[in-house]
């Protein structure tokens, strides 16, 4: 075992309701769920009258708002769409994401069985259960997400490795390099070209 | 502070002739012969005749208003609110490599909140000896450290995977800030707890949250927290900012900045990975195949010229210029950074203003001359596992166009022959 400092005798005993109340989190194993539930078909009432303003009657996002249903098999596309369906590898994530910040503006206002239903109705609306599913502390395992297989641990030391090297200095590229892209094609640069030009003409006519 | 700006500025017959002689001198040159007497020389100006603000006018003060542009902006369309959302610190109008904290990026999940000293707890529970709750006050009688670190943004350039779209260096480059931190190391509040209990600290994890109603909760490997991650409460000499976590935050040297948890309240010592929402659906990293990178918690080496750039053009004329700009790199200390001014088909090195240091921001400044010919302006740089800053297209091969994040690529400013800078991409 490790050796340790000594202590300084700061702080004192977090007790057991004051650990309840701020350790909510939730693991891949379920470690941390409450026990509770919820079904698809009180949820949808639930995600209608807390959710919906921001991310649709059917979980699929409103303007820029967060789409949470949809998006299946885009993982790979040019404009992927990634969904809790679609690329959220746990369930339990999106338990305590939802019990813990959700709604915006309104967090941890509801109960633990609101958020097995509103989890149990995003699940309904990304087609991974029927509308009568319950959703539990019992069968949350159970659940299997489409994209629980599709991350990997942070490989670049391995698949980057040919970035350590010893840099080109001269005739580093064939022919004369030249300009392919242009941000001011784009022009959705805000205010700045805007802002610099008010400068511009405060600094050429600022007499007072 | 207008009224004692009004009352001391020249005569408007004094400006008029003064703006006429410094703008000749503009046209012609730097180093042109003067076409007359300067009157801001030879007439005796207001201040040096009256007298300026007394020391009670300014008891906290702000830069004085002719820098009003060096401020934090906001790109609107990025994001659906304001409150969930970035902004960008003016890299290309600053110098050195501490960033003044009333300029300093912020990103925040669900606002900027207020905490008082008064009310703020820090919770350590999980698997330690004694769960614990300390103070603000408490916080302050333990040991403490200085140490100077950037704090990046994991989207930083993230809008530019695709092409050019921003122009300028505080878009594409501004999510990120470099401050001197005085705190705790993490690693002395996980011994108060005791970590006996944690038995084979190896595959042990912290989980840390933050007071906000997002809670921004991430894992960190316990190696890490028991490494250099500290526990701060002052930033450039004083308290953060509220906008970035005070009274007390995290701080991982070298690691993406969503884990430099604001507004701390909670360090759960646990035996896996939470696999929280801001380490599944966001700041995972989407290759070409589908699948995505989980945990890329280091920000590799990096840079960017920030003047010349799109919102500091070449505006003196030919003759002597100084480019200049910043690297650093979140696997150790930059050992140099070349530029090029060609699009990359030659290089040269350029001065580092320090020499690097781990973890930090790293001032590099080529000392050159200007002539009004087209240039293809990038940096790039190298750190102290010899890693070499990568163009885009090499990350595209690697990555693919969907990472949204860790986008450390060379950036090329194209400086046009009447001083004007747009960002670009090259073949």
């Amino acid at each position: 075992a490790p050796a340790f400092a000594e202590k300084f005798g700061l702080g004192r005993t977090a007790l057991p309701e004051e650990i309840a109340a701020w350790d909510l989190d939730i693991s891949p194993d379920g470690t941390g769920l409450p026990v509770g539930s919820g079904n698809a078909f009180d949820g949808e009432e639930l995600f209608a009258d807390y959710c919906a303003i921001c991310h649709g009657d059917f979980a699929e996002g409103v303007d820029n708002w967060p789409k949470l249903a949809g998006g299946m098999d885009t993982l790979d596309h040019e404009d992927p769409l990634k969904t809790v369906g679609s690329y959220w590898p746990f369930l339990s994530t999106t338990f305590d994401y939802v019990r813990r910040s959700m709604p915006f503006g309104n967090a941890q206002t509801l109960t633990d069985d609101e958020v097995y239903a509103i989890v149990a109705y995003i699940l309904y609306s990304n087609d991974l259960v029927d509308d009568d599913f319950e959703l539990s502390n019992e069968n949350f395992l159970e659940v299997e997400m489409p994209n629980a297989g599709g991350f990997i641990v942070d490989d670049r030391l391995t698949s980057e490795a040919h970035f350590v090297r010893e840099p080109c200095m001269a005739d580093c590229k064939e022919g004369t390099p030249e300009v392919v892209m242009r941000a001011m094609v784009l022009d959705v640069t805000p205010e700045e070209t805007k802002a610099r030009k008010v400068q511009e003409l405060m600094d050429a006519t600022k007499p007072d | 502070m207008s009224d004692s700006f009004k009352a001391k500025s020249p005569s408007r017959r004094q400006f008029l002739s003064g703006a006429a002689a410094v703008g000749a001198g503009v046209v012609a040159g730097t180093t042109a012969k003067a076409a007359g007497p300067d009157p801001l020389i030879t007439q005796v100006q207001d201040w040096a005749s009256g007298t300026g603000d007394g020391v009670d006018a300014t008891p906290y003060g702000l830069p004085i208003d002719y820098e009003s542009d060096v401020v934090r902006r906001n790109v609107e369309w990025l994001t659906a609110d304001t409150i969930s959302s970035i902004n960008f610190t003016p890299i290309h109008a600053l110098d050195g490599t501490i960033t003044p904290q009333g300029c300093a990026f912020e990103r925040h999940h669900s606002g900027a909140i207020e905490l008082r000293k008064q009310d703020y707890r820090l919770m350590i529970n999980g698997l330690v000896d004694n769960p614990l709750v300390f103070s603000y006050e408490d916080l302050e009688r333990f040991p403490r450290e200085n140490r100077v670190y950037f704090c990046e943004c994991a989207a930083n350039t993230g809008m530019e995977w695709a092409g050019s779209q921003l122009n300028g260096a505080q878009f594409t480059h501004g999510m990120i800030h470099n401050m001197e931190y005085s705190g705790i190391p993490l690693r002395t509040l996980l011994e108060e707890a005791g970590l006996n209990a944690a038995g084979d600290l190896k595959d042990k994890w912290v989980y840390v949250e933050g007071a906000d109603a997002s809670s921004n909760g991430r894992s960190i490997p316990m190696e890490k927290a028991l490494d250099d991650v500290l526990v701060a409460f002052k930033a450039n000499g004083e308290a953060l900012r509220k906008e970035h976590g005070y009274p007390v935050r995290l701080v991982v040297p070298g690691w993406e900045g969503n884990m430099w948890v604001k507004w701390l309240r909670r360090i759960e010592v646990t035996d896996q990975a939470v696999e929280s929402r801001e380490e599944t659906s966001k700041y995972t990293d989407t290759l070409e195949d589908g699948t995505a990178r989980k945990w890329t918690w280091e920000m590799d080496a990096k840079s960017v010229v920030t003047s010349p750039s799109p919102q500091s053009p070449i505006k003196h004329g030919h003759g002597p210029l100084v480019i200049t700009g910043l690297a650093w790199s979140g696997r150790g200390a930059i050992t140099r950074v070349d530029v090029s001014k060609d699009g990359g088909k030659t290089w040269e090195t350029a001065r580092l203003a320090a020499p690097g240091e781990k973890m930090a921001m790293t001032r590099f400044y080529l000392d050159t001359t200007w002539d009004g010919e087209e240039m293809l302006l990038q940096s790039r740089a190298m750190d102290d596992t010899g890693y070499v800053q990568p163009t885009k297209a090499e990350l595209r091969d690697v990555r693919g166009l969907n990472s949204i994040y860790h986008n450390n690529c060379i950036q090329t400013w194209w400086i046009k022959s009447d001083g004007e800078a747009e960002n670009v991409e090259v073949s």
